[in-house]
C-alpha cells in the first residue's frame, strides 16, 4: 500500500457514487427505533422506481438520537425525522415531486447550526463498516504523511502545539503525556484506547466508534508511531455489542489493506490493535484499573506513580487516551496545530463532543467549539420543552449539577471546574422541576457504592456510609448534624480516597448541597420536634 | 494449583471427554489465546455465552487450562457485573437505570416490573422463565427510557408498554 494505492481507492469510491444518496443512520439509537428494517425498505424502494441515480447508504450517528430514526437525502439536504419502513416509498418518490409521509426535520435549526464538527466530521455521512468510505473522505492521508515526512519528535511537537487535551475528564494535556510515554524506556510500549464510557449518561464514544471506528484506528496509529509502540488495545465496555462489531470489522479491513499490521505503507512501522472487551465494571474506566483488566486480572486501581506512561501494561510505558482524543489526532496532522489553536478557549482547544440528554427537545449528540455556555447548548440547541431548568448534571457520577443560575458558565475545564462540577467525558443531563436534588445524589453514590472496587477503605466505608446517611436524609429522619456529618465525611473519602472514583464520588453530594441546600434541609427533623422525640 | 506441561488440555479437534460440544469450542477459544493467563476475561466471556452461566465446575476447567489458581479466577469471574454464577432465564428484560433513563421515569418502569413479576430485580422468575435485570447504562439515551428485550434494545418506554412486553414473554413457549 502506498499513497497513489489510496489515493486510487478514495477516486473509485467517489467515482461510483450515485448522484442521489438517501443516508439511513444505523447507529444504535436509530436501530433501537427500526432503522435496519427502514433501511431495507428504502433499498428496495430505490429498485422499485428503476433510478440508476439513486443510492442508499448506512451512516452513522446524525446526531439528533431523540427523533430517530433518521434520513437525510442529499444533495438537497433534506432531512426526515421519526421514518418508519412504510415510509420509505414515499421518500423515494418525494425525489420525483412525491410528498413524504415521515415528518421533515429541520437542518437550520440551532441544534445543527450551532456545532462545530470535527470529531464528528464524518459522523453520519461516511458508511462505518467499509474503510473504502473513510479513504475517500481523506481517511489514513494523516497517517501516510505522518510515518513518511514526520519524526516522531515532529508529530508530538504537533500535538502539543495544538493545545489539545485529554478528553476523558482530566484534561491532562496530550503533547506532554506522549513525550513522556516517547521518553519511557522498556522492551516494548503499548497504546491503549480507553472506550470504557461507564458514565451513565454519556455516549459520545460509541456514537464516535459506531460512525467513525477508523479514525480512532488511524489516531492509535499516529500515537503509537510517535511514542515508538508496535500494539495497541482497545478496551470498549462489553454494553456495547455495535460499536465492539464495527471496530472488529474496521480492524480486519484495515489489516486487509495494510494500514494496519506490518510494514504499514511501507514505511518499516508495525502496529497492530486488538480489542479487550469489558466486563460491567465502572472503576475500569481509571486507567490503573483497566491495565489490569486488560492483563486479565480484578479491575482494581494502583496508586500512581509509577504513571502508565513509565510502567503500564505488563510493566511497560503505556500511552492511554479516551476515544475522543484518539479522534482529534487526524484532523490536527491535516489541518495543523495552528488550526486547531485558533478554535476554542484560552487554556480548552478544540471542540467536545457533548451527549445531550435528559428533559429536552432534541436529544442526542451535539460537537460545540470549547468556550460555548451551557444556555447556548440547552437552551437554543436543546429547547427545553417548558421553558425551565432546574440543572444541568455534567461529568456523570464524577461531576456535578450546575443550576440554572449559572447557565452562562462557559463550558471549559477550567470553567465547569470552578462552578463544582467536572467536564468529564461529555454526558450532559438537563433536569426540571419533577426532579429531587437529594434523590438524584442518592441516585449516583448508590451508583459508586456499588463500581467501588473495594480496595481502598475511604471509598469502600465511605460510599456506603455516605448512602446511608442519604436514606436517613431522605427517610425524614436527619438532624441538622447529620447533615454536616455528611459534609465532613464527603470531604473526607474526596480527600484520602486511591483512585478518581473515590475522589469524586462525593461530588454530585457536595454540589447538590452547595446549589440546592433548602431541598436537604426540608428533609431535616424539625429543630422542635426533635426535642420531643428525643430520651 | 500447581499445573505441570504434560497436564495440558486435550487438542481442540478431540472430543471432549463429556461429550459436551461447547468445552470443545471453549478449548478452541483458549488456544486462539494460547492459553495465556492475560486472556482469562475474554475465556470467561467465551465460556459464558456458551454455557449461560458460570458454574464452579467450568471455573475451575479454566483456571486449569490456563494455569491459573482457583481463587484468581473466582475472583476475577465475582468481581465483574458481567459475568453470572447462577443460570438466568430463558427470556429476559432488562432495565437501564442510566441517568438519562432515571430523569425520563425509569424507575417506575422496574418497579412495575417487578411487581407483575413478583421478582426483584437481579433474579429470575421461579419457573426460569424470565429474569429480570437492571443496566447501568447502555448509552442509548439519547432514546430514553429504554428496556432491552431478549437483547433488543427499545427506546422511549413505559410502565404499560414493558408489562405488554413481558406479557409477550410469559406467553412463549420453548
Amino acid at each position: 500500500m502506498d499513497l497513489s494505492e489510496l489515493i486510487e481507492i478514495a477516486e473509485h469510491e467517489r467515482a461510483s457514487r450515485r448522484s442521489i444518496r438517501i443516508r439511513c443512520c444505523t447507529a444504535l439509537g436509530c436501530q433501537s427505533a427500526g432503522a435496519l428494517s427502514l433501511k431495507q425498505r428504502l433499498e428496495e424502494a430505490a429498485t422499485e422506481v428503476e433510478r440508476q441515480d439513486i443510492e442508499v447508504i448506512g451512516v452513522g450517528c446524525m446526531g439528533l438520537c431523540g427523533n430517530g430514526p433518521l434520513v437525510m437525502v442529499d444533495p438537497d439536504g433534506v432531512l426526515y425525522e421519526h421514518v418508519r419502513a412504510a415510509d420509505a416509498p414515499s421518500i423515494v418518490a418525494a425525489l420525483d415531486g412525491g410528498e413524504a409521509t415521515a415528518p421533515l426535520g429541520d437542518p437550520q435549526h440551532p441544534f445543527f447550526t450551532g456545532q462545530k464538527r470535527l470529531v464528528l466530521e464524518h459522523s453520519g455521512i461516511i458508511d462505518p463498516e467499509r474503510i473504502e468510505s473513510y479513504i475517500a473522505a481523506g481517511g489514513y492521508q494523516a497517517l501516510y504523511h505522518v510515518l513518511h515526512e514526520m519524526t516522531p519528535a515532529d508529530v508530538i511537537d504537533v500535538i502539543t502545539r495544538s493545545g489539545l487535551r485529554g478528553r476523558g475528564g482530566a484534561g491532562y494535556p496530550t503533547g506532554l503525556k506522549w513525550a513522556t510515554v516517547a521518553k519511557s524506556h522498556g522492551n516494548r510500549k503499548f497504546v491503549v484506547c480507553n472506550a470504557d464510557e461507564g458514565d451513565p449518561g454519556a455516549f459520545m464514544d460509541r456514537s464516535i466508534i459506531e460512525s467513525d471506528p477508523h479514525k480512532v484506528l488511524e489516531g492509535m496509529a499516529i500515537a503509537a508511531y510517535a511514542v515508538g509502540a508496535d500494539q495497541g488495545y482497545v478496551y470498549v465496555r462489553a454494553e456495547y455489542p455495535l460499536a465492539i462489531q464495527r471496530l472488529q470489522k474496521a480492524i480486519a479491513q484495515a489489516r486487509r489493506l495494510g494500514v494496519l499490521g506490518a510494514q504499514i505503507f511501507d514505511a518499516g512501522f508495525t502496529f497492530r490493535v486488538d480489542i479487550r472487551v469489558g466486563a460491567g465494571a465502572f472503576v475500569c474506566g481509571e486507567e490503573t484499573a483497566l491495565m489490569a483488566s486488560i492483563e486479565g486480572r480484578r479491575g482494581q486501581p494502583r496508586p500512581r506513580p509509577p504513571y502508565p506512561a513509565e510502567s503500564g501494561l505488563w510493566g511497560q510505558p503505556t500511552l492511554i487516551n479516551n476515544v475522543e482524543t484518539y479522534a482529534n489526532i487526524a484532523p490536527i496532522i491535516r489541518h495543523g496545530a495552528e488550526w486547531f489553536a485558533s478554535i476554542g478557549t484560552e487554556t480548552s482547544k478544540g471542540t467536545k463532543v457533548f451527549a445531550l440528554t435528559g428533559k429536552i427537545r432534541h436529544t442526542g449528540l451535539i460537537e460545540v467549539p470549547m468556550g460555548a455556555t451551557l444556555r447556548q447548548i440547552v437552551e437554543e440547541m436543546g429547547g427545553v420543552p417548558d421553558g425551565h431548568v432546574k440543572a444541568v448534571q455534567t461529568g456523570g457520577p464524577s461531576g456535578g449539577c450546575i443550576p440554572a443560575t449559572l447557565l452562562d458558565t462557559p463550558v471549559d475545564y477550567e470553567s465547569v471546574q470552578r462552578v463544582g462540577s467536572i467536564m468529564g467525558s461529555g454526558g450532559m443531563v438537563v433536569m426540571d422541576d419533577a426532579t429531587h436534588m437529594v434523590d438524584v445524589a442518592h441516585f449516583y453514590m448508590e451508583f459508586c457504592k456499588d463500581e467501588s472496587c473495594g480496595k481502598c477503605i475511604p471509598c469502600r466505608a465511605g460510599t456506603a456510609q455516605m448512602l446511608h446517611m442519604l436514606d436517613v436524609i431522605r427517610a425524614g429522619q436527619a438532624t441538622p448534624a447529620d447533615l454536616e456529618q455528611l459534609e465532613q465525611l464527603c470531604l473526607m473519602v474526596k480527600e484520602t480516597s486511591l483512585c478518581g472514583l473515590g475522589q469524586s464520588a462525593p461530588n454530585p453530594v457536595l454540589s447538590t448541597l452547595k446549589y440546592f441546600r433548602a431541598e436537604y434541609e426540608a428533609l431535616l427533623i424539625h429543630n422542635a420536634e426533635r426535642a420531643t422525640t428525643e430520651p | 494449583m500447581a499445573v505441570t506441561r504434560s497436564q495440558r488440555p486435550t487438542p481442540e479437534s478431540a472430543p471432549h471427554p463429556s461429550g459436551d460440544n461447547r468445552f470443545r469450542l471453549l478449548e478452541a477459544a483458549m488456544k486462539k489465546h494460547q492459553y495465556r493467563p492475560d486472556a482469562l476475561i475474554e475465556v470467561l466471556h467465551r465460556a459464558q455465552e456458551l454455557f449461560g452461566y458460570l458454574s464452579t465446575d467450568l471455573l475451575l476447567y479454566i483456571a486449569h487450562s490456563l494455569h491459573l489458581p482457583p481463587s484468581r479466577v473466582y475472583g476475577v469471574a465475582t468481581f465483574y457485573h458481567f459475568f453470572s454464577m447462577a443460570p438466568k432465564g430463558q427470556h429476559s428484560c432488562v432495565v437501564c437505570l442510566g441517568t438519562a433513563c432515571y430523569v425520563r421515569g425509569s424507575a417506575a418502569i422496574l418497579a412495575a416490573a417487578e411487581r407483575h413479576l413478583g421478582i426483584k430485580a437481579g433474579t429470575t422468575t421461579p419457573d426460569g422463565h424470565i429474569s429480570l435485570e437492571t443496566a447501568r447504562c447502555l448509552g442509548a439515551c439519547g432514546i430514553a427510557p429504554t428496556v432491552v428485550v431478549d437483547g433488543t434494545v427499545t427506546g422511549h418506554q413505559t410502565p404499560e408498554q414493558v408489562l405488554i412486553w413481558i406479557e409477550r414473554l410469559a406467553q412463549m413457549v420453548e
